[in-house]
């Protein structure tokens, strides 16, 4: 029997885990990335990776608590099981990135220093200076590297993955991938499909994503038929840098150690902000939640940064919205030290010393909580049964999705440094279970008839040669772009309303159909990036429209998607009784929410991309939803109204602590 | 502002890209007119050059091909000569250069790795070499073992900055002892057989100073340096540190400030150290 090989779409955090535990168990891996791996999206994260720990069990915290966190964090939206099953790994996998030789800031003792994230009141983040995304990138990197070397790896760098190949009966049976440079297109069989492709804020036109996060190859999953789950939920990260070519990002961590964000409370205060005295000084993060201050969820902190800004005109440029992020306070050398990469990326574009000036930042587009729905398989305990071939599936027979591009991990909202860990995890989970599925597979895909990858070459080829054989004209998919990214930064970021994500869908619509014909400038074959991005951008429109249809119907506020006209009240009356009374009214209100919209938004890509939307109960069995209530006026009392009715109506959950 | 040389401000500039279409055909300049803004780098302009798709004189053409990725200069893709320095072309500020150089933005490929197209160019030796060195840790496996060994805080302030290479390639551009490699397919050859006589051609040809860098990384850790013999013995192989010529280039043009030529050092003594202990060693027997 010929050998069964695993095919990976994708080299960042996710990709690369799978690949060298794939690797390990003896299977192996045929691995696309449209740039080398090492320069993936992943080498972007700053801030960290976060575990429970030994020095955070003894002040109270434990697995369970990183668990609730992230569920609370994520507002109930994802799927209890996984996300358990990551908080338990975390510890293990912080050791597994620490043995492959990360170089993790380390304590006066020498062990591995942890910092505070937000969304906790715990230090469980370990970190490797500011650039903790690329040491752990580097780490799985090298890795791979070393089962290259040894054979088990072939790596398919500049290839773009253009679709996945499905047999007669419905499963995937390997991909179709484009040669950047000589633009070749040719199909692999593969036993196993995994997308580990990313996000995708090149929809966005401008966000914090990479160049290559265009989300085109989980979109051509889409089409193919594969589900796409909570499209709507896109983290806006507070704290960017704006630029002409990229908002870049301004981790987390700054707040972690110890970053205030204020405003002048005069608006547009013209002095320096050294010479501004405290008391004229508004650190609204801190006077509104005085328990996280500036740690609080960050789609929290971007809605108030959003507010201060533009509700109450308070922004620090008057012609441009920004808040100051200010670390002046802190001494120079521990800012090097845990913080080094970021203060200089900062330093280099804008030309200003960030230990001198505070930065001036604004919230971003920096994560998609939506991606391809995938699946998995329950323990009795509420764990995942490990070597499940069901676990990360997705809803086309053997193709798979980890890392950002799945969707059950982070709910309405992804808590700072869970990011790398769920990349991480579910790269080293899915083998085991991949293992599994091999197992049991009588006919290797490279045995298959021939007839089906020759006719899914054949398609590819002809909507390439398509596009080159288009005649010139004034438009150009770059414009286009630029427009989409205008359309959907107004309309499906930080607040939304539905008549402007309807105005919105519609000019959607246009665009598309502008993008079917506009021109190209590069009609060679050879390294032609024009008709690559042309590819990416048409492929951008079932996304963006799945998106937008999915914020539409969605009439609530849920984590990152806000909707005004959905919020829920703050308690208004002064005395104790009415208030009371009100909270019972919320908690109502709540209940009768939670039972239409607690629900994972599952689209169907339907002809010409247009998606079809059901919803779906999430698996809320180990922890019963409760109100997000950081900072809500009243919010007390309502929690206690709310403890009430759940001590009533639902037994504890069997606590994995 | 910033001015032309007439004292005037600026209202454009021009921007010369050296172009090529294909790895064997002849390269040639052509210019381009960018409407000056603010706070452009060299990035928003060759995002402006495709979507004008017109060069200086009004002609149509086509985009100019260019590598770039994270653009915040930790992945290493756009690096490219920008008025005749190596550099990334992300964190390279027009109103920087503008201020140095006359009004006018020179864009050229690294000229130490063959050209693909325009501004790309192959850089897989630069990856080739890691695998050389045996850049990585030899863990046993992926299975939970616990944490690795403590480390104390210097150590891991002495590691950090060696781990924070992206492989961009300026070391190599600026070395005048790395020279190009460039092989060439033959009609018979399968895809693998190319591979492998590439893999061969770049192995006898220096490895740079990237690669010594992460050698000395690997050796310094404690699981690392299990191997840190064979990573001593690719160093001191053909190709090897010795032929360094210590013009010091790398880590004046390293754009994460990498402290390369203590590196190198370190190697060097390292790897006589090796070579006297190995002469002795077979001696012995």
């Amino acid at each position: 029997m010929t050998k069964q090989r695993v095919a990976v779409i994708g080299g960042g955090l996710a990709g690369l885990s799978a690949t060298m535990k794939l690797c390990e168990l003896g299977i192996e891996v045929d691995l696309f990335s449209m740039v080398p791996v090492k320069r993936s999206h992943s080498v972007c994260a700053q801030g960290g990776i976060n575990s429970c720990n030994d020095q955070t069990r003894q002040l109270g915290d434990s697995e369970w608590k990183h668990f609730d966190d992230t569920i609370y964090g994520g507002d109930f939206l994802n799927h209890q099981p996984p996300v358990m099953e990551m908080a338990l790994w975390a510890p293990k996998v912080i050791d597994l990135m620490d043995r492959l030789g990360v170089p993790f800031n380390r304590t006066q003792e020498g062990f591995i220093d942890r910092r505070r994230f937000g969304g906790t009141l715990y230090k469980r983040t370990a970190f490797a200076g500011a650039t903790t995304g690329q040491q752990l990138l580097y780490g799985l990197d090298e890795q791979v590297r070393r089962w290259e070397s040894a054979g088990m790896v072939r790596k398919f760098e500049y290839w773009d993955f253009q679709g996945p190949v499905i047999g007669a009966d419905g499963a995937c049976c390997g991909v179709v991938a484009q040669d950047m440079t000589s633009m070749e297109i040719r199909s692999f069989p593969a036993d196993v499909v995994i997308i580990a492709s990313g996000g995708p804020g090149l929809i966005y036109g401008r966000s914090t994503m990479s160049m290559m996060c265009n989300g085109a190859a989980a979109s051509r999953c889409f089409q193919a038929g594969a589900k796409y789950g909570n499209g709507e939920f896109i983290q806006v990260h507070p704290t960017a840098i704006p630029g002409a070519d990229k908002l870049r990002l301004m981790s987390e961590s700054a707040r972690g150690e110890g970053g205030r964000v204020w405003v002048p409370r005069t608006a547009h205060d013209e002095r320096s902000p050294q010479d501004i005295p405290d008391a004229e000084r508004y650190y609204f993060l801190e006077e509104r939640y005085p328990e996280y201050g500036n740690l609080v969820p960050r789609d929290i902190a971007t809605r108030e940064i959003f507010d201060i800004c533009v509700n109450e005109g308070l922004s620090v440029e008057k012609n441009k919205l920004c808040v100051y992020l200010d670390l002046t306070h802190i001494s120079k050398s521990e800012l090097d030290r845990k913080l080094g990469g970021i203060l200089d990326i900062y330093q280099k574009f804008q030309g200003v010393d960030p230990r001198v000036n505070p930065m001036k930042i604004f919230p971003a587009v920096h994560y998609s909580m939506g991606g391809l729905w995938a699946d998995y398989e329950r323990t009795a305990d509420g764990g995942l049964v490990v070597g499940s071939p069901v676990n990360q599936q997705t809803s086309i027979e053997n193709m798979y999705a980890i890392g950002e591009c799945d969707y059950h991990y982070h709910g309405a909202n992804r808590l700072g440094a869970n990011s790398l860990l769920s990349c991480i995890f579910s790269g080293l989970f899915v083998a085991p279970g991949i293992q599994t599925r091999l197992e049991s597979m009588s006919m290797p895909a490279s045995e298959q008839s021939s007839t089906v990858f020759e006719k899914a070459v054949e398609k590819h080829q002809k909507r390439h040669d398509d596009l080159l054989a288009r005649e010139k004209n004034d438009d150009n998919p770059y414009q286009i772009h630029e427009e989409l990214g205008d359309v959907m930064t107004k309309a499906a970021t930080v607040v939304r309303r539905n008549d402007q994500l309807s105005a919105a869908y519609e000019k959607i619509d246009e665009l598309f159909e502008r993008a079917q014909k506009c021109g190209l400038s590069d009609s060679g074959n050879w390294t032609n990036q024009n008709v690559l991005f042309t590819k990416a951008l048409i492929d951008m429109f079932p996304l963006a429209r799945t998106i937008v249809k999915g914020a539409l119907q969605r009439d609530e506020c849920r984590g990152a998607h806000y909707k005004p006209e959905f919020a829920m009240p703050a308690l208004e009356s002064e005395d104790e009784a009415g208030r009371l009374q009100e909270a019972e009214k919320w908690c109502d209100k709540f209940e009768a929410n939670n039972k239409k919209w607690l629900k994972s938004t599952v689209a169907t890509c339907g002809a010409d991309g247009v998606p079809e939307l059901e919803y779906e109960d999430v698996d809320t069995s180990l922890l019963p939803p409760r109100p997000r209530l950081y900072g809500l006026v009243g919010g007390e009392i309502i929690e206690k109204v709310w403890r009430g009715r759940i001590a009533n109506t639902s037994p504890h959950p069997a606590a994995i602590t | 502002m910033i001015k032309n040389v007439y004292g005037e401000n600026l209202t454009s500039f021009t921007v010369k890209v050296r172009r090529q279409a294909s790895p064997d055909s002849q390269s040639y300049w052509e210019a381009f007119n960018i409407p000056y803004q603010a706070d452009l780098n060299v990035i928003s302009v060759l995002q402006q050059i495709a979507k004008m798709s017109k060069n200086a004189k009004g002609e149509s053409t086509t985009p100019v091909a260019w590598d770039c990725g994270c653009l915040e200069e930790v992945c290493g893709a756009c690096t490219m000569v920008i008025n005749g320095r190596v550099r990334q072309s992300c964190s390279a500020l027009v109103d920087n250069i503008l201020d140095e150089n006359n009004d006018v933005l020179r864009l050229e490929p690294m000229s130490k790795f063959p050209v693909i197209r325009d501004l790309v160019v192959d850089r897989s030796r630069v990856f080739r070499a890691l695998q050389k060195i045996k850049a990585w840790v030899p863990v046993d496996g992926y299975y939970d073992m616990g944490a690795g060994p403590k480390q104390d805080r210097k150590r891991q302030e002495q590691a950090y900055p060696l781990s924070e290479c992206m492989s961009c390639g300026c070391c190599l551009e600026a070395c005048p002892q790395y020279l190009k490699v460039e092989t060439q397919r033959e009609s018979d050859e399968t895809d693998e057989q190319f591979e492998d006589r590439k893999n061969a051609e770049y192995d006898k040809n220096f490895v740079g100073a990237h690669a010594i860098n992460q050698a000395m990384l690997f050796n310094s850790n404690p699981t690392g340096k299990m191997i840190s013999g064979e990573r001593l013995d690719a160093l001191t192989d053909e190709g090897g540190i010795q032929i360094c010529g210590n013009a010091q280039n790398c880590v004046a043009v390293c754009p994460k400030e990498i402290p390369l030529t203590t590196s190198i050092a370190k190697a060097g003594r390292a790897a006589t150290i090796h070579k006297i202990k190995k002469f002795f060693d077979s001696n012995e027997k």
